[in-house]
């Protein structure tokens, strides 16, 4: 019974959060911050698997992110969209399609995730901090410009074949952003009409957390767990270390970009800039939050810090918090978007000051709390 | 021949340590090599195993050779999986925050799936069962001689044939030290072929077959152990009179 506890459990509050989502109970504001706390347990379970589990230290995270809503945002508007002329499949695939279609950016995803680890786990150290970082830019501007190059290449092409110039070609809409992924959403509600994407970020947060912890409690994860400690040792254990490195990455960059393909559906738009250095820095904030190498650590710091935030987006709960100050200094108008990264960088200094392993450590919830294990297991 | 290292060179950065030494070891045999610090033990060994960098040492001239095939371009890891070669490093260097039974899992990574891991297990605690007792505890809280057997243990999970072990004895109280050693005897009588690095000369000579003495970078005296033991210069220099 204990063996299927947590799973049971898990289903069973997914399903009442749905209920509740369809038949209006939560508002569609605590959809929305649900879902990104969704996103957010996906960005920070498979960050901490580089960061926490393998010791390495990446933060280009977002660009990943990036290249997985991209992918599967332009898949998505060509099958079921009309910006691309008419949608190619009929909307009563939407619901085998839609998945296929969020792996398939995760699958690019984790191909480019390539670009970083082959060149850098050559070599140790900050190495992998520097390029995983220029990737990332070069993932923005690369996406940000890309118009420019397919017009280019395009009139080239014209060109050599004596061909009418095409002119200016926008696919991906550069530095404004690309929108229409609403139309498969609008698809799927048209068949039923539900929280459709809260169901999605659910059952992709739930295989995420699922897939990583059978990932890490096997004897492959315990090669990963190894490399942290003592690459020489791991090596002369007979594991191939380089190889799983890279596999390792893949598997992180692979689920960070089935959340970038879930958010570009949550929101319906995606702009290159959002997944820019900030946005990674988020993902890393969440991980030491939690204690690296920590799995529950990761999912209850994204589900604070997200909280946290959207608590810190709100202009009412600023002011009360600052009235002491703004009493003293009437002239000074505090906004929510400045103080908000005032308060979390500060937080992540008094966390490393007083807790510098995170909330959790590198110890599970059933580590601190061995009663948990009387009622759930969870392998 | 199992084991044949010919006229072996190696540099670390500019320092060249060994200085082109040759010796082989048979199967079914303990060979162990002895000498004061600094004279390239740990450096055969570290070459044996092909080591990956920041430790590896740079092989500069000579060969080794298993079963009569080089093993100069074999990574690392092909060396323990392939060549069922498995080294117990210096400083036990186990997975701390793992506990001792996946520290054993971790060793069988590059096994063939099918093989008959649970009677390995067995084979390992019923050879070291403290390490039984202990099978659920993070390695990291073992005493020091716990965590040698863990480091030998690992080892012989890996599957092997051959062990190279670097200073098993280091650190272990006099008692754990010839438990330690009993075993390893043991292993031998099962068949496992030992390479055996120690600055205990007297115990590593008298459990093993054959010895090398190495002194700066050369070979000095080689022979059957009875012989090193009984020669005069060894007890003077060595074995303390």
């Amino acid at each position: 019974m204990k063996q299927y506890s947590l799973n049971i459990g898990m289903v069973l509050s997914a399903i009442l959060v749905l209920t509740a989502a369809h038949l209006g109970w939560i508002d569609n504001y605590i959809q929305i911050v649900l879902m990104a706390v969704g996103i957010n347990i996906i960005m920070a379970a498979s960050l901490n698997l580089i960061n926490g589990n393998m010791g390495e230290f990446t933060c280009g995270h977002a660009g990943f992110m990036c290249v997985g809503a991209y992918v599967s945002s332009l898949i998505s508007v060509y099958l079921f969209g009309s910006k691309f002329g008419d949608p190619q499949l009929p909307i009563g695939a939407v619901f085998i399609a839609f998945p296929i279609i969020l792996l398939i950016g995760g699958a690019v995803a984790a191909v480019s995730s390539l670009l970083v680890s082959v060149p850098s786990f050559k070599t140790r150290d900050d190495y992998l901090a520097i390029i995983s970082l220029a990737v990332n830019y070069m993932i923005i501007s690369l996406l940000e410009n890309m118009d420019t190059i397919i017009t280019f290449i395009a009139s080239k092409y014209a060109k050599l074949f004596n061909l009418p110039d095409p002119g200016n070609i926008e696919i991906i809409g550069g530095s404004r952003g690309f929108q229409g992924m609403k139309d498969t959403v609008w698809a799927m509600i048209d068949v039923f009409d539900g929280p459709w994407m809260l169901f999605w970020v659910i059952l992709v947060a739930g295989f995420t957390v699922w897939i990583i912890r059978r990932f890490i409690g096997s004897t492959y994860g315990k090669g990963v767990n190894a490399i942290c400690q003592d690459e020489v040792a791991a090596e002369i254990m007979s594991v191939n270390t380089n190889k799983v490195k890279i596999i390792n990455f893949m598997v992180a960059a692979g689920l960070a970009g089935c959340a970038g393909g879930l958010y570009a559906h949550v929101y319906g738009y995606v702009n290159p800039q959002s997944f820019g250095i900030l946005k990674s820095t988020e993902a890393m904030v969440m991980v030491y939050l939690g204690g690296m190498g920590s799995l529950s650590g990761a999912v209850i710091s994204a589900i604070l810090f997200t909280a946290l935030l959207e608590i810190l987006r709100s202009q009412a709960i600023i002011d009360f918090l600052l009235s002491p100050a703004t009493f003293l200094f009437p002239d000074w108008e505090p906004s929510a978007g400045v103080v908000k990264w005032v308060v979390i960088p500060l937080m992540l200094v008094i966390v490393m000051q007083f807790r510098p392993e995170g909330i959790m450590g590198n110890r599970e919830l059933s580590d601190v709390f061995p009663k948990l294990k009387k009622f759930y297991r969870f392998k | 021949m199992l084991l044949q290292v010919e006229n072996l060179e190696v540099k670390y950065g500019n320092i060249q340590a060994l200085h082109g030494i040759s010796f082989h070891v048979n199967k079914g045999e303990i060979v162990t090599l002895i000498g004061a610090n600094g004279a390239g033990k740990t450096t055969s060994l570290y070459s044996i195993a092909r080591l990956p960098p920041p430790e590896a040492p740079r092989v500069i001239g000579g060969d080794i050779k298993v079963e009569g095939q080089s093993i100069l371009k074999t990574s690392p890891n092909a060396v323990v999986k392939d060549l069922k070669m498995a080294l117990a490093p210096e400083g036990r260097r186990i997975f701390g925050n793992l506990t001792v039974m996946e520290n054993l899992k971790l060793a069988t990574y590059a096994r063939e799936k099918g093989a008959n891991l649970e009677a390995e297990y067995d084979h390992i605690f019923e050879l070291f069962p403290r390490l039984k007792e202990r099978r659920e505890q993070r390695s990291e809280s073992l005493s020091g001689g716990e965590q040698q057997m863990l480091a030998v243990g690992r080892a012989l999970m890996t599957g092997c044939k051959t062990l190279l072990l670097d200073e098993p004895s280091m650190g272990l109280a006099p008692v754990l030290k010839y438990e330690l050693f009993r075993k390893l005897k043991q292993l031998n009588e099962e068949g496992m072929t030992i390479l055996l690095v120690e600055q205990n000369a007297k115990l590593a000579l008298e459990l093993a077959h054959r010895g090398y003495v190495m002194d700066t970078g050369k070979i000095v005296i080689e022979g059957p152990s009875d012989e090193i033991l009984a020669n005069p210069e060894i007890k003077k220099a060595y074995l303390g009179g």
